[in-house]
């Protein structure tokens, strides 16, 4: 278990999903992509599905119809898996706490490993989250 | 002793040198584009990180074919890397007939991936599935037709070390005409059995996320994986027999040797990061009509003695 953690911490493949996001913090994911910040010095990809990922991404603020698909797709996540919530809205629902159709934080919903805060953040800001995270597991290795 | 052989040759061997390989390209595709890219052991470690994690099997999947196709596709390319290893190095001594095993073993990897695609139940699965199914049979025509080249070039021999020794003795064939254009569509037609760029629509990743793959997790990706870095290396090395006189290990040989497979990666990733991904019925026109022309041109060129 302790070699497959190992493992985990140096390629985490990440897979994000909007929850009704303004679409601000995906381009900001995106963006840790491209060549100027190239996260695959870390090992991480983005993963086309799923099942492949290691760490969901969450933005946005968790609406009615998307919390559904939320937990399903946390559900189908195989584990050892990792939450990370970025951006405001997924941590605190930003500008919409008052709205009828965004009754839930993400944290009340599914457990949250890590929380990026920023409208949006910067991609330095999301990398220094994801180093951040895996510093926090490894002191509980 | 067989069972020594495919697991040294076959498979500790080619794995790691596979995994090298795979590293390459990602390092080289980095470079490419003005990145730093992935550290020496990332394909390894991202092997390891798969088998730890957990194995989800579909609901509506077939469950043994699901748990078994990885397996066989992984098998097969064992099997072809000891084969070719075994004709290499004389290790023992190749039967008739044997580059009509390695070609039937070397499309068993695109079946398994066909079978696993179709049995996980995934709508975008079977979608990449049956776009493997048509690019297989695209690609299949002009490959044998271009691998008949070496063999009728050294004197209708099926035996894949009268080749290597014919060449030793000769000169390698891509220093003809028709091995050089044989040598072509052998490159065009290893880039779409190996998945990569201009011939990845099974498993275009922004459009049918990963194909055959989506419903993959754990082990059985870890052997996807594993098996898709080790063609990396069987793929070439099948061509540098074929055409280039085989992998030599005495003295400054090793370094020539070494060259010549970093050249056909080169050739790989370069033409994987400088292409579009063509559609499979663009796919299915360029391997049915330009690449099998050439093919054909080929073989005259090598019957008439050129």
């Amino acid at each position: 278990m302790k070699l497959t953690l190992r493992a985990l911490l140096k390629s985490p493949w990440v897979f994000h999903l909007s929850t009704g996001s303004c679409n601000n913090c995906d381009i900001e994911i995106l963006d840790c992509l491209t060549p100027r910040f190239d996260i695959e010095r870390f090992g991480m990809l983005l993963a086309p599905s799923i099942k492949h990922a290691d760490i969901l991404l969450v933005t946005g603020s968790c609406n009615r119809k998307s919390v559904i698909r939320l937990k399903r797709l946390y559900e189908q996540a195989p584990k050892p898996c990792l939450v990370v919530a970025i951006g405001e809205c997924s941590m605190s629902r930003g500008i919409f706490i008052h709205s009828y159709n965004c009754p839930l934080p993400l944290d009340k919903i599914i457990p949250v490993d890590a929380y990026i805060p920023g409208c949006p953040p910067k991609p330095e800001a999301i990398i220094s989250g994801a180093v951040k995270l895996i510093q926090k597991i490894k002191g509980t290795l | 002793m067989t069972i020594v052989y495919l697991i040294i040759y076959g498979f500790l061997l080619t794995a790691v040198l596979g995994l090298i390989a795979a590293w390459i390209d990602r390092k080289i595709t980095a470079r490419i584009h003005y990145r730093v890219g992935p550290p020496f052991f990332q394909p390894l470690i991202d092997i390891i990180k798969l088998v730890g994690k957990e194995t989800l099997i579909p609901k509506g999947a077939s469950r043994a074919m699901f748990i078994s196709a990885p397996v066989i596709g992984f098998a097969s390319v064992v099997m072809v890397s000891a084969l070719l290893w075994g004709s290499n190095n004389n290790l023992f001594s190749s039967f008739l007939g044997d580059i009509i095993v390695v070609l039937y073993l070397l499309s068993i990897p695109s079946i398994s991936i066909m079978l696993g695609g179709f049995a996980s139940g995934n709508p975008l699965a079977r979608i990449g599935s049956s776009r493997e199914m048509k690019l297989l049979l695209g690609y299949e025509l002009p490959f044998v037709l271009a691998i008949l080249v070496p063999v009728i070039k050294s004197g209708f021999s099926l035996k894949l070390g009268e080749i290597i020794s014919f060449q030793a003795q000769n000169g390698a064939f891509a220093t003809y005409a028709s091995g050089i254009l044989a040598l072509i569509v052998c490159i065009l037609c290893i880039q779409a059995k190996l998945g990569l760029v201009p011939f990845d629509c099974p498993e275009a990743e922004t459009e049918i996320i990963s194909g055959p793959m989506v419903e993959y997790s754990g082990t059985g990706l870890a052997i996807f994986r594993l098996m898709k870095n080790m063609l990396l290396f069987t793929l070439p090395f099948f061509l540098i027999i074929l055409f280039l006189g085989g992998f030599k290990f005495s003295g400054i040989t090793i370094l020539y040797s070494v060259l010549k497979y970093i050249a056909f990666l080169l050739v790989i990733t370069v033409i994987r990061n400088t292409n579009p991904r063509l559609r499979i019925d663009q796919a299915m026109k360029f391997f049915w009509g330009p690449t099998t022309g050439i093919a054909v041109i080929a073989v005259v060129l090598a019957l008439l003695g050129k």
